[in-house]
């Protein structure tokens, strides 16, 4: 079966050891987690996980099942880049020197739709949002001309395409189990 | 909160307008959850609990087993007969590390146990203190739930919370970890079960759509078969599938965990599945035009190749645990739901329907398996004892009605074979992660939870040797288990492996074994040694004379070997007789 880029996202009680629960699930089965990201979610008291995961639609299920499954997670799921708006962003720092060399870098700042968000005698950090493979391109012209001191890129953020979060459904359901 | 509800007599009294400590909310939360029997060991960061355990000793009954380990086996004897949940208490570090194989194998096999660890003082947390150990971190992937109490007022709800987890739903072990400190602090104690968690839904509701959708299957099936595995017995509903299976007229074939989920003489039930099972159930698996999985998992000792199993049927999948459909083999028609709650659904559903010709065709496989397998295996006339002989004597003996407990190996698999059942919960063993010393503690817990019955332990030489210091526990509670070693002076199952697929290098599989007997008499337990097959019988009923512990020792075969045999990794029609 094909490997795809899967987004998942994990909602769940705020409770300590979650974060372990949920990476066991890929360890045992030597899956690679591409990227992490961990925030309070909409709902007060509920966390957000979201994971991409190189893989295939068969063991992406399971794997989803599998984290629903423990009992502080209220649902998971998983998601395709095509249901999916999606984000993520990445800080750069440059010597100051090298930059200068390069006369005018006007054109890069629109070209590349970047911000500069710190500047002194030493060095420059610029920031950029987008898809993986824009703040890469970015990173590549960069190293290639003035070379990169510091690079990060944080994980992915995401947000369905779809109205609502698919945990209030979850929350629907989970009203008629109450007693 | 001010309300102190205390259930034990003797304590509210001795402690009249006090406080609970940390330790008696523990125990009395756990009294208010119905546990009455403990298995447990006590040590440096559990003595507050056992200290306060120590006024309790009329209403809870601690077991005092001689290794940790021991206490989690006779923790899921104790619940997989009885149905309620097993409980052990031991302290932290190498206590809680000793704990884990249990805890694993309670895991696997779907066991509901609460295991209640002590730890260091919450100050000492991640400091590396003497007997500290991570034990969330280490027993999470192997537990429903894990957690640490670290203050005295989360006890009440963790023990509700702990209690409800483990025995809703599938059911699981849970761990609870509670420090030093939390067990000295004094609490306002007020107990509410829980009854609900908004993040876990136990029992999925039933879906109209499924049942319909399950049932035109079996109402179109002209050779339906059904597996049984442990989800008929834990929810209760062994009656529900006998009626299910008599409407449509089913054969049926069982899991090892399935085994006594149907009587053995009840007329659709065709046997054992799997790689030691029955010829004909492993062989209709692949002829069969619509399989109906009823609360098992589809595990890799049953269906072998999954690239050739099953592929001729339409697949039904009725389980409980949503995370278990689809994970091995694909069903065109899942039913997700407690069997309990599907089973009627679906006989509600089902047209009434005979299957004369399906069921005869199991015969002939039946026939071939007697006349190369059961025959020699069980009814002997020459030659050495072998192990099908014993089991098949000793159901005999109990009039079939004993609770059979095993070790792991070739023990396991002939006792699975060859006992026969006329209750449910009659067969307690380690299927899912296969624990060598399972046997001994597992029958302790057994017999503790159900003491009107006869409980007869199955053991190899290698087995009985990993936990042979639970006789001491025997001896001091005189719990009466009937232990059987079936001695073959090697680790058979390896042995048998060895002999088929290495070429026979025995590596390392040869025991020089010690006198068995004797050790049993300085533990004060009667026993037996028998060699000679005219001495079996006269052993047998010695044994079954009372309900004392006894010990009986068999000399067996020492080449003797499980057949059938489907080959690890091969297709399910692919079986070996040995002829």
């Amino acid at each position: 079966m094909e490997k795809k880029l899967y987004t998942i996202t994990v909602f769940s009680e705020n409770t300590v050891g979650l974060l372990g629960q949920i990476t066991i699930i890929f360890t045992r089965r030597a899956l690679n987690i591409e990227t992490l990201s961990v925030s309070p979610s909409a709902l007060e008291g509920i966390h957000k996980f979201t994971i991409t995961l190189l893989s295939t639609q068969d063991v992406v299920e399971k794997v989803v099942k599998q984290i629903d499954k423990r009992i502080d997670i209220l649902k998971s799921y998983y998601n395709t880049d095509e249901d999916l708006v999606y984000q993520e962003i990445a800080l750069y720092k440059v010597a100051t020197d090298k930059l200068l060399t390069l006369g005018s870098i006007e054109n890069w700042i629109r070209d590349h739709n970047t911000r500069i968000l710190e500047m002194n005698e030493d060095f420059v950090v610029f920031q950029k949002a987008g898809h993986y493979d824009e703040t890469q391109r970015f990173f590549v012209e960069l190293s290639e001309t003035v070379g990169v001191l510091q690079f990060i890129r944080s994980g992915r953020v995401a947000i369905t395409k779809s109205k609502v979060e698919r945990l209030s459904d979850m929350l629907e359901t989970i009203k008629k189990y109450e007693k | 909160m001010n309300t102190v509800s205390c259930v034990s007599n003797a304590v509210c009294y001795l402690r009249k307008n006090m406080k609970l400590t940390g330790a008696q909310a523990l125990i009395e939360s756990m009294i208010h959850e119905g546990v009455d029997t403990i298995f447990g060991y006590p040590g440096g960061a559990i003595m507050p609990t056992f200290d306060a355990l120590y006024d309790y000793d009329k209403k809870v009954n601690h077991i005092l087993t001689r290794h940790e380990q021991g206490a989690t086996h006779a923790a899921q004897g104790y619940a997989r007969v009885s149905g309620k949940v097993g409980v052990c208490l031991v302290t932290s570090g190498p206590a809680a590390t000793n704990a884990i194989t249990g805890i694993a194998d309670a895991m696997l096999d779907s066991t509901p146990m609460v295991v209640i660890t002590g730890q260091v003082g919450a100050t000492l947390l991640g400091t590396d203190a003497f007997q500290e150990i991570d034990v969330v971190g280490i027993s999470t992937p192997i537990t429903k739930w894990a957690y640490q109490i670290r203050r005295a007022e989360d006890i009440a709800w963790a023990v509700a919370r702990a209690f409800y987890v483990a025995r809703s739903g599938r059911p699981g072990p849970v761990v609870l970890d509670i420090t030093k400190n939390a067990q000295f602090q004094e609490i306002d104690f007020e107990y509410k079960p829980c009854t609900f968690i908004r993040s876990y839904i136990p029992v999925p509701e039933v879906n109209k759509e499924q049942i319909e959708q399950a049932a035109s299957l079996i109402n179109a099936a002209h050779k339906p078969f059904a597996l049984v595995g442990q989800g008929v017995v834990l929810s209760g509903a062994e009656a529900e599938l006998k009626v299910f299976l008599e409407k449509a007229n089913i054969p049926a074939a069982w899991t090892l965990l399935g085994a006594s989920a149907m009587d053995s003489d009840f007329e659709l039930n065709k046997g054992f599945l799997g790689m030691h099972g029955n010829v004909a159930p492993n062989i209709m698996t692949n002829q069969c035009d619509v399989l109906i999985a009823i609360g098992m998992r589809f595990d890799d000792r049953v269906t072998g190749d999954l690239n050739h199993y099953a592929k001729q049927a339409k697949i039904i999948h009725l389980e409980i645990d949503a995370a278990e459909i689809n994970k091995n083999v694909k069903a065109d028609a899942p039913v997700l739901g407690s069997v309990k709650d599907t089973l009627p659904a679906l006989i509600e559903a089902i047209q009434p329907a005979k299957h004369a010709e399906w069921i005869h065709s199991f015969k002939i496989y039946d026939d071939k398996e007697f006349e190369k397998v059961i025959q020699r295996e069980v009814f002997p006339t020459s030659g050495e004892l072998t192990m099908g002989e014993v089991i098949h004597k000793i159901s005999e003996a109990t009039n079939h009605d004993a609770v059979v407990v095993t070790d792991v190996g070739q023990n396991q698999m002939m006792a699975a074979r060859y006992f026969k059942y006329s209750k449910t919960r009659s067969l307690v063993t380690s299927g899912g992660l296969g624990t060598m010393g399972f046997g001994i503690p597992a029958a302790m817990g057994a017999k503790m939870g159900s003491p009107e019955r006869t409980v007869c332990m199955f053991a190899g030489d290698g087995g009985f040797q990993m936990t042979i210091q639970e006789l001491g526990t025997i001896m001091q509670e005189q719990i009466g288990v009937k232990m059987i070693i079936l001695d073959n002076h090697f680790l058979g199952m390896v042995r048998q492996w060895q002999e088929m697929f290495f070429e026979e290098r025995y590596s390392f599989t040869k025991m020089h074994n010690p006198d068995f007997v004797a050790i049993a008499k300085a533990y004060n337990i009667d026993g037996c040694k028998v060699s000679l097959r005219e001495d079996l019988d006269a052993a047998i009923a010695d044994m079954l004379k009372d309900d004392k512990p006894y010990l009986l020792v068999v000399d067996v075969e020492m080449q003797g070997m499980v057949y059938p045999m489907m080959p690890a990794g091969a297709a399910v029609d692919n079986i070996l007789l040995g002829d």
